[in-house]
């Protein structure tokens, strides 16, 4: 993507956020922006903060400091129902693990239609046309609206699960390890099938991972994570071709070659 | 109190709940009418009849009853079905009320699973029991949960059931317990009524209360409140019934019970409610 058509205001700020767990520190201080359309990546070990930021950032854990600002207001200062609002519409969260993101019990279609009932859809033609359409967009045949997600594959729960979160054409859309416990060749389709809505919608993203080949084949920029701390940061490329730190340097070149 | 009662008898407080146990009922119902819909929690009691059963409607009626009140006790419609005899023996032993199968004449009355089909006046008090009030239980079994769903009026979930209806069954096949929402605020459990009662909910001139023993909770329809079966634009809510009329007393506008008369198919449609079908013959 080019980003220098993109415009100078980001769609998300945040300012010195820390989160600890009793003595121990969870993440932090951290600041950083994004730009509407960028896809943020954030790698490290386990352990290196960087679910803890994600969920910070996205409303489940509470920070103990700092700011997130979104279209100039500090979502943390949000009244909850406000909060709540915005996590079923203008933002999205992907879980690592479907069966975190998805109702078991309630058919694709369902799962799919959830959000949009949520946002006041009361049209059930409606509500079935477009719970259709996004299981086609997302590699799911439209045949099996009505199956129940366990009657579905790993990598066919993943897709589902996006679908249903980004029917209400979110704006920022936050995903851990979306393509954890999948195996390769069913990554490589996700991954190739979320560049193109990403890129399509022109979502933002903040994208949590291990997997290095995750991030260089989505992500605009790169945060590396250590000890809680930002060890390093800047574009994709130059992060992962020229590592300056020397924890960076050493998760590129722990990466398996075939 | 009645002189009529034995020694026995009086052994017991007026209605079997102490009057302290009364008051905390009676608070809970104050705050429920206040805020129709809304599900009060109460300490609900250990009664001496086993847990679904009526324990919930029973707690309820005690703090309502006055020495003066007509009781008729209905299940499923009948009068006289064995939890109906029952909580009504209960009632007759342990207050001495008057007690009536006449709609009409009751002050107080205890249903189980019906909608009487007389209408009701404003002297009149409806109890149902509820096994579960939570609307949103099957769907989200977490507590903290549906009750910040009910508190942030988050209720796109209940549609989900009803959109997982049209896509099974091609409509709306909840039958009994059908959601309804409280004067545009709470989403209700109406308890197992069927949905053809719906429509009586809404308007009724009588006091509606819910008592969930088990779950010990408490919720309330006031009079003349409006109350709305969920439903979809292109699936609207139908109030249905058999499709038949009475085979005893010939109405056609009353909710029948199938009743299958021997093992060769036959069957017969009768009245749910007893009284009615007795006022109508």
């Amino acid at each position: 993507m080019d980003l220098s058509h993109a415009p100078s205001l980001p769609i998300l700020s945040v300012r010195d956020l820390v989160k600890t767990y009793g003595t121990r520190l969870g993440c932090g201080p951290i600041s950083f922006d994004l730009y509407p359309g960028e896809v943020l990546g954030i790698v490290g070990e386990s352990g290196s903060g960087k679910s803890t930021l994600l969920s910070c950032l996205a409303g489940h854990l509470a920070p103990d400091q700092g700011r997130v600002l979104w279209q100039g207001g500090d979502v943390l200062t949000l009244a909850e129902a406000a909060r709540r609002r915005l996590l079923r519409s203008d933002w999205a969260y992907v879980h690592q693990n479907p069966r975190d993101g998805l109702r078991m019990g309630v058919s694709a279609g369902g799962n799919v239609g959830e959000r949009l009932m949520g946002a006041g859809a009361r049209h059930y033609g409606e509500i079935r046309e477009k719970a259709e359409d996004w299981l086609g967009r997302v590699e799911i045949d439209p045949g099996r609206i009505d199956d129940k997600p366990r009657a579905f594959s790993g990598g066919m729960q993943q897709r589902l699960q996006i679908a249903r979160n980004l029917v209400t054409g979110p704006k920022l859309v936050f995903m851990d390890e979306p393509t954890g416990g999948l195996d390769v060749s069913v990554q490589a389709r996700l991954l190739d099938l979320l560049r193109g809505l990403v890129r399509q919608m022109g979502l933002s993203v903040i994208i949590v991972t291990h997997d290095l080949a995750v991030v260089r084949l989505l992500a605009h920029r790169l945060m590396v994570m250590k000890g809680g701390h930002v060890v390093e940061q800047g574009l994709t490329d130059q992060v992962l071709d020229d590592p300056q730190h020397a924890y960076t340097q050493l998760l590129v070149s722990s990466v398996l070659q075939v | 109190m009645t002189s009529a009662m034995t020694l026995a008898e009086t052994s017991f407080n007026f209605a079997y709940l102490d009057e302290d146990t009364k008051r905390m009922i009676r608070r809970a119902i104050l705050k429920a009418v206040a805020v129709p819909g809304y599900q009060v929690p109460f300490a609900s009691r250990e009664m001496p009849m086993p847990y679904g059963w009526g324990t919930g409607g029973v707690q309820v009626t005690a703090a309502c009853l006055m020495p003066e009140d007509v009781l008729k006790v209905i299940d499923q419609g009948a009068d006289d079905t064995t939890n109906a005899v029952s909580i009504r023996k209960f009632f007759q032993r342990t207050s001495g009320v008057a007690v009536t199968e006449r709609t009409a004449e009751a002050s107080v009355i205890q249903t189980r699973h019906r909608i009487p089909e007389a209408a009701l006046t404003e002297d009149q008090i409806l109890v149902y029991q509820v096994p579960i009030p939570e609307p949103l239980r099957f769907l989200e079994p977490r507590e903290t949960e549906t009750r910040k769903m009910h508190e942030l009026e988050e209720y796109g979930l209940m549609h989900v059931k009803l959109y997982e209806d049209i896509a099974r069954h091609g409509t709306i096949a909840t039958a009994y317990a059908y959601p309804v929402k409280v004067e545009g605020r709470y989403v209700m459990d109406p308890s197992p009524i069927p949905k053809f009662d719906n429509p009586k909910l809404s308007g009724n001139a009588a006091l509606q209360l819910f008592g969930a023993g088990r779950e010990a909770r408490i919720y309330a329809v006031p009079p003349h409140t409006q109350v709305v079966s969920l439903d979809f634009d292109d699936h609207p809510f139908v109030a249905s019934k058999a499709d038949h009329a009475c085979d005893i007393c010939g109405s056609a506008t009353s909710y029948l019970d199938e009743v299958i008369t021997d093992d060769k198919g036959g069957r017969m449609f009768v009245c749910s409610d007893t009284d009615y079908c007795r006022g109508g013959q």
